[in-house]
């Protein structure tokens, strides 16, 4: 007889109108591993907010059974007391707090009068550093982490709450792969020591890394639960469950005919806004119409700096360099001036610097190019309806209409919206920047169409991206870029995960 | 800071217009019944204070016994109120952009006392002095746009300097010192009446004209949108709806109309009002300007990497700020009939909570002209009403302060319920 230490039983949820959860099962055992996989929208976090009481019992059908035990959780404050910690995606530390601060928040560390006991604050903060295996002073601001830090510390105050069940909400979506190690090493270490954790992701070898079991949801239902240590159990089988199909293959075909070169970079500097270092150092490179050019490199290596920087100067402050458009040098002060001479960037980020999100699709598809719906100053509405619906249309964004504000749809599909307002600037060179972080295999797929699409119809395109077989994928070529400067190009038939990896760290070596 | 979750569609579909629309001509066989109520459900934040308006409207006129109602005192209202409502209309693009204005009760008494020193002190004609208030207005927002835009200083701080700062000039300018009277022609702004124009028996023939002719150019502007979304397929009320919206509004305009034909005619003030409310309705909803100011309310980061020119638009929306604030000098000036020391004092308050009741976000991004316009109304409504009822002065404070908090819980409650994930 297995041991569950939770089982959420036929859980229905539903909001006006739409079941986003529907007759939901899952059984976690004590001591486990156990992922959540589907699509976004397939009703994961739902399902987390259910179980940790954001949406309180009452709000929902089907009963939640845990420590073997009907837990009635009112809120948030109820499941954290019997144990169980939601890690969100998008960390919740106090940026100008120290670790011990942020760790003991709200469970401060006392001593006689009420006051707070820095000492020992300090102290058991520094015990729970250890066990995470952060090597930090427990009193520097949590700003001064990187964020794969920063989950550590979030962690480490999970820790510190004596968590029995803890759930992590795609913990290495924003961490490179020596952090997401890390990290996959730490809820080993957790769970030899008994404590359980839910892990929801977009990164399937890491759940076939990590997991003893997976449960898939699509569409708000339970598909299944997999037992990973079954022989035939791997990606593939997972994104089977995920989408309900087997993917031909991640990445779709595309013949690659380079043009006329439409971009070219020359010797590229760029210093750190407020410090005395270049961050980007005469860095070269070119992009062909017709062409998909990768740039890999690890966190901090300056990838999305150069492309900003080249973006109207939109990062640090420019030392030297030349931006060629078709041959003809341009000099891009503004973004305005970029988006003119046929640049576009869609950010990484695309709910901090991307989109509205408290507009509608079609504001955001408009937004960079709003003159050309105008005339005198004046937008014609219909006409800006009808562009979004044409983008609504060719690039399939699932939303009830072009008025659905676009903070309610799901990253995949907040990703398309991106991209059809750079498309509506009619650019030459496309610059994307991991274009499909933390979105689901099925629209990622689709992203890569629009991607083959884009290059069909002659327009040069560059990717970053930190995972290596993506820009394997789709990529013809790719350059390399390690501490600001570009390492290496490749043809993306001589490239290999390990050859590009190597250039990746070049020079790391040379400093080590 | 919202965060897309699960399927949580139920919030895009309660205020959305329908999901899939074929084309127009369907959507005109829908019943009535269930457009209406669409109508009010899109935007229960709007809809709710037009209720809100409606409701203190016949409250009041129920407690006069209909003397709020009366042709003179809506006509009173109107007078009283409308360098509010101006300053509304540049305060709530100052909110949606993300900004404050605080110095706009300053900005009202130096314009007004710039005007005053060289109409009244040195005898200068009347447009001059309206001319020097407007230009000291737009100086005043060059100076302040300047140190938001191009400084990068938070408008709350370049505002509050402001208000120190243009307080102090207007007594500078008069010397400490109330100016008074103006010319006739000066006090017309504030109290002339366009009557008799036309003749008429016992009305003005000449209001009931602008009324109609106000009508007609609603239903006509309205009746070629609709054309045009045809046009462009895009969904249009039913007919039978759109007739009623045009004869509600036609009605109660032609009703306002009327009441105004029988008391004095129709007040200069209100048309100043009537232009500016619809030039800058249309600029908000229509224009690129417009447009720009949402964007970088809504998302800071996600305008200034679209392309749009952050500080040339913040710079903009503070000289018209300025520009309006001359606008409301010139009003008050001409009513109060000459400049003192302490004019304009809180009319930045009242402007503030005109655009939050109104519907504006505390967060920018969010907010209308049309809907300021209703905040400033229902808050004059109330103070009038409860004028006309006796209340005391420290009582009325305390349920305008009330009505600002209530609007704006409303508001928090309302995007709750709407459920963004948080």
């Amino acid at each position: 007889m297995d041991d569950y230490i939770l089982e959420m039983r036929s859980i229905t949820k539903t909001f006006p109108g739409v079941k986003a959860l529907s007759d939901v099962s899952l059984a976690v055992r004590r001591g486990e591993v156990h992922a959540i996989c589907g699509e976004n929208g397939a009703g994961k976090s739902t399902l987390m907010k259910v179980l940790s009481g954001v949406y309180p019992a009452g709000t929902y059908d089907g009963e939640i059974v845990y420590d073997g035990e009907v837990q009635k959780f009112g809120g948030i404050r109820d499941s954290e007391h019997k144990g169980i910690v939601i890690i969100h995606q998008e960390l919740a530390l106090v940026p100008y707090l120290s670790i011990a601060e942020n760790i003991f928040l709200g469970n401060e560390r006392k001593g006689r009068g009420g006051l707070i006991d820095w000492n020992r604050a300090n102290a058991d903060a520094a015990a729970l550093l250890r066990e995470v295996g952060l090597q930090e002073n427990p009193v520097v601001p949590v700003n001064t982490l990187g964020v794969g830090k920063q989950q550590l510390v979030e962690i480490a105050k999970a820790i510190s709450k004596d968590v029995k069940l803890l759930i992590l909400d795609e913990p290495t979506a924003a961490l490179n792969d020596n952090d997401s190690a890390h990290l996959l090493d730490l809820l080993r270490r957790l769970r030899d020591r008994g404590i359980t954790s839910i892990i929801i992701s977009h990164k399937l070898n890491e759940i076939v890394a990590i997991a003893q079991h997976t449960t898939i949801i699509r569409d708000g239902k339970t598909v299944e639960t997999l037992d990973m240590s079954a022989p035939d159990v791997d990606t593939d089988r997972i994104i089977r469950g995920m989408v309900g199909r087997d993917l031909e293959s991640y990445y779709p075909e595309r013949e690659s005919h380079p043009g006329e070169e439409v971009l070219r970079v020359e010797g590229w500097t760029v210093k750190h806004p407020t410090q005395d270092r270049l961050v980007v150092d005469h860095a070269d490179f070119n992009v062909r119409a017709g062409e998909v050019i990768g740039i890999a490199g690890l966190m901090g290596a300056g990838r999305t700096e150069l492309a900003m920087s080249i973006f109207g100067r939109s990062y640090g402050r420019f030392e030297e360099g030349r931006v060629f458009v078709h041959g003809r040098e341009v000099k891009a002060r503004s973004v305005a001036e970029a988006i003119d001479h046929g640049i576009a960037y869609a950010t990484e980020d695309r709910k901090k610097y991307g989109l509205n999100l408290i507009e509608d699709i079609r504001r955001n598809v408009s937004a960079a190019a709003l003159s050309k719906l105008a005339t005198r100053g004046w937008v014609n509405g219909n006409e800006e309806t009808k562009v979004a619906e044409d983008s609504r249309r060719d690039m399939n964004i699932k939303a009830p209409s072009v008025s659905s504000i676009v903070g309610k749809l799901s990253g995949g599909n907040q990703q398309k919206v991106v991209l059809s307002k750079w498309l509506f600037t009619d650019p030459d060179v496309l610059i994307l920047d991991e274009p499909t972080r933390g979105i689901d295999v099925g629209a990622k797929y689709e992203i890569y169409t629009i991607i083959n699409k884009l290059v069909a119809a002659g327009k040069a395109v560059i990717v970053i991206s930190s995972e290596l077989p993506e820009l394997l994928g789709i990529c013809d070529r790719i350059y390399t870029l390690s501490a600001g400067r570009i390492t290496g190009e490749q043809p993306v038939r001589e490239a290999t995960q390990e050859s590009l990896m190597k250039l990746m760290t070049k020079e790391r070596e040379l400093a080590a | 800071m919202t965060r897309t979750v699960g399927p949580d569609p139920a919030q895009t579909q309660t205020n959305e217009t329908p999901a899939e629309v074929p084309d127009a001509q369907q959507q005109a066989l829908h019943s009535g019944t269930s457009d209406l109520r669409e109508l009010l459900t899109r935007n229960l934040r709007q809809s709710g204070i037009y209720i809100a308006f409606f409701v203190v409207v016949v409250l009041f006129a129920i407690l006069t016994g209909g003397t709020s109602l009366s042709p003179g005192n809506i006509t009173n209202i109107v007078l009283q109120y409308s360098y509010v409502l101006v300053l509304a209309i540049g305060m709530v693009i100052v909110i949606i952009a993300g900004h404050i204005d605080l110095s706009v009760g300053s900005v009202v008494a130096l314009t007004g006392s710039v005007s005053a020193v060289l109409v009244i002190r040195h005898g200068a004609p009347w447009w001059a002095g309206m001319l020097a208030a407007i230009g000291v207005g737009l100086l005043v927002g060059v100076w302040q746009g300047y140190w938001v835009a191009y400084v990068g200083i938070p408008a709350f701080i370049v505002t509050l300097a402001g208000m120190l700062i243009f307080r102090g000039l207007t007594l500078q300018v008069l010397d400490n010192i109330s100016l008074s009277p103006f010319t006739p022609e000066y006090q017309k702004v504030s109290s002339g009446f366009l009557n008799g124009l036309i003749g008429g028996n016992g009305y003005d023939a000449f209001t009931l004209l602008i009324g109609a002719l106000a009508v007609a150019g609603y239903a006509v502007s309205g009746f070629r949108t609709r054309v045009a979304r045809i046009k462009y397929k895009q969904p249009v009320e039913s007919f039978p709806l759109f007739i009623a919206r045009v004869v509600v509004v036609a009605a109660v305009v032609m009703y306002f109309a009327w009441q105004l034909a029988h008391a004095r005619g129709l007040p200069i003030v209100l048309i100043i009002l009537g232009v500016l409310i619809t030039l800058y309705g249309m600029i908000t909803k229509r224009s690129v300007f417009g447009r720009q100011v949402y964007a970088i309310g809504g998302n800071l980061a996600a305008a200034t990497l679209s392309g749009v020119k952050v500080k040339v638009v913040n710079f903009w929306i503070f000289v018209n700020m300025g520009f309006l604030a001359s606008v409301a000098g010139i009003i008050y000036s001409s009513r109060s009939n000459g400049a003192q020391p302490a004019a304009g004092q809180n009319f930045e308050l009242d402007a503030i909570a005109a655009a939050f009741i109104g519907g504006a976000a505390v967060t920018g991004g969010v907010g209308t002209v049309g809907g300021a316009m209703v905040g400033g109304l229902l808050v004059a409504v109330l103070s009038n009403g409860m004028q006309l009822q006796g209340v005391d002065q420290s009582i009325q404070s305390v349920i305008k302060g009330l009505i600002l908090l209530l609007a704006v819980a409303f508001d928090v409650y309302n995007k709750r319920r709407a459920g963004s994930s948080r």
